[in-house]
């Protein structure tokens, strides 16, 4: 995937794995399943709303809390293109590079997207196009070593591939 | 540049003179562990890898401890999953239910997890052990899956913050009273990708059970891991429980921090973070309003061991839990679960009207075994306080200390040891 770009679901800070995944739903490791419950405890719409290639976008420390890999897999198998944020958790940010889930740190585009708008995402050059505003962000690129992961997509291709 | 504790610790295990902050390297891990919740996912993830079988069968933990015993079908298909993967790959450490624990309390106390190692856990709390000295970081099971597969993971070394630990904590005061003071006062991102250095004379006056619940709750903090230096009490903590060699790592004098902290142990008080962030933390005398409270939890990999038993039972012996409180205690492990009960402490608690449970996560994440009603208040010792954590979405969880949910337990109400009539 080169690009992504879709209608913006809109949340704050320290939106946690709690939230995106509930806990009472981990008996299921099933992608479909978990995507049904996805963003339930903050966003009881969310899944009802959600289309293929929509983009989520938040403030600070995204996905925060617990490792559980179920939160990026939820969201990707919910037919999320890309999460924009002004940072991210750290365990969520190898999560979801290691499934494949692409995601980019730029709080200027946090700030300058709201719920709702239609935003495109170019992963080769970090850029970020708010269309429905007709501004433009620069996110921040991966850096080699995991552009070579999110290329394979994912980690276990990676290193099928070595 | 020098290097910190962290950093040193690293590069041993990539094979580098050196390391610096923001260096993507390669390294050697000495155990991957996952649990019932993760485990299967990785187990997934593996068998699509193209290798034979695990890296080495003696350096991969695998707990069931989250949803055991079985707490519905599904839990148990996970768990038959990790079971017969263990027996499959012929799984040194696999720990059934009668000889499991909640991971973080029993690989220590299994003298799995030593001074100098680096440990990947596909748990968030296997920030741990860093309380014995070792590099310990949660990952998600796609890393525990190459983990186990490579017996290597990638990371970016961490900056660092130091935390210059200095004078000697007042009665009531422990080591959740500490992180909950730190993550109150940088939040819960911030440390965000970053080591937390505790270093200082006032480390001698925390016990080992202290110095766990602080490294246990780095990731509150946004951290990659918390690590102490080795002293004499953790090296004969690691010389009771284990018979694997260990290697006290140093940071150099000039090491680079991007921030320092000092945080004197006689100031502080006992502390609970409100709903719905570890960052909302007040002082027991800074809260002036009745919090009345439904359910009480003593337990978790954050506070179940035999200190936090000890502590809990003090404030119960010879008191009752008020009426219409329920108040659970979990004992992270068998052991601890064992020694509870030669010390007379389960009785304290059974007469005090709380029950008492097998090891289990259960109720700290919302799985079972306590789980809050519409409307609900809990006082625990355990981790995390966000929204629908340990139930409904419109519950509370306060997190603090087992001396205040223990005195909170008998008042029904949040409540300090200090309050609490003499018995």
């Amino acid at each position: 995937m080169k690009a992504a770009k879709g209608t913006v679901f809109k949340y704050g800070d320290n939106v946690d794995t709690d939230v995106i995944i509930p806990a009472r739903y981990l008996n299921s490791s099933d992608p479909a399943e978990l995507a049904g419950h996805c963003m339930e405890d903050i966003d009881r719409d969310f899944i009802k709303k959600v289309k293929k290639g929509d983009i989520i976008v938040a403030d600070k420390n995204f996905g925060c809390g617990s490792s559980r890999e179920h939160a990026p897999i939820a969201i990707k198998a919910a037919g999320v293109s890309c999460v924009i944020a002004q940072t991210f958790a750290r365990i969520f940010y190898r999560n979801a590079i290691n499934i494949g889930l692409p995601i980019i740190e730029c709080p200027e585009a946090s700030k300058g997207i709201e719920a709702g708008d239609e935003v495109s995402v170019d992963f080769d050059s970090g850029v970020i196009r708010n269309i429905t505003k007709g501004t433009q962000f620069k996110g921040q690129a991966f850096p080699e070593f995991m552009q070579r992961i999110i290329a394979a997509e994912g980690l276990v291709n990676y290193i099928n591939q070595k | 540049m020098g290097m910190t504790m962290t950093q040193k610790i690293l590069a041993a295990h990539a094979a580098l003179p050196a390391v610096e902050a923001g260096q993507l390297i390669e390294a050697d891990l000495d155990l991957v562990l996952g649990n019932d919740i993760t485990s299967p996912v990785a187990i997934k993830e593996m068998e699509k890898m193209k290798v034979e079988g695990v890296f080495d069968k003696d350096k991969i933990a695998l707990v069931p401890d989250h949803f055991v015993p079985n707490k519905d079908i599904k839990s148990a298909e996970h768990c038959k999953c990790v079971r017969e993967f263990a027996r499959r790959n012929e799984i040194t450490n696999y720990f059934e239910v009668g000889e499991m624990g909640i991971e973080h309390a029993l690989l220590p106390e299994k003298g799995l997890t030593v001074a100098g190692d680096v440990i990947i856990g596909a748990d968030s709390h296997t920030c741990t052990y860093g309380a014995l000295g070792a590099f310990s970081t949660g990952v998600g099971s796609t890393d525990m899956a190459a983990g186990m597969a490579t017996g290597k993971a990638w990371f970016k070394v961490p900056a660092a913050i130091r935390f210059n630990i200095v004078g000697k904590p007042a009665r009531w005061v422990s080591g959740k009273d500490v992180i909950l003071h730190i993550i109150g006062m940088i939040g819960v991102d911030g440390a965000l990708y970053k080591s937390m250095e505790f270093v200082g004379e006032g480390i001698r006056n925390l016990s080992m059970d202290d110095r766990f619940t602080i490294a246990n709750m780095a990731i509150e903090a946004g951290g990659k891991n918390g690590i102490f230096p080795v002293d004499d009490l953790a090296i004969a903590y690691m010389k009771e429980h284990s018979e694997r060699p260990y290697t006290i790592y140093e940071a150099d004098a000039d090491a680079v921090y991007d921030a320092e902290y000092t945080i004197d142990l006689s100031r502080l008080r006992p502390t609970i973070a409100f709903p719905h962030l570890p960052e909302n933390t007040r002082t027991i005398d800074e809260i002036t309003e009745d919090i009345p409270i439904d359910q009480v939890v003593i337990g978790s990999c954050t506070n179940g061991r035999i200190d936090d038993m000890r502590i809990a039972a003090q404030v119960l012996k010879g008191r009752h839990v008020a009426p219409g409180i329920r108040c659970i205690v979990i004992p992270a492990t068998q052991s601890i679960y064992l020694r509870a009960m030669e010390e007379g402490l389960l009785k304290t608690f059974i007469e005090a009207g709380a029950v008492v449970s097998t090891p289990t996560c259960g109720p700290c994440l919302g799985g079972y075994m306590g789980i809050l009603a519409e409307g609900e208040r809990c006082v625990s010792t355990t981790n995390r306080n966000f929204v629908g954590r340990m139930g409904h979405v419109k519950s509370e969880i306060y997190l603090a200390s087992p001396a205040v949910a223990a005195a909170s337990a008998i008042t029904g109400r949040i409540s300090g040891p200090d309050q609490l009539k003499a018995v």
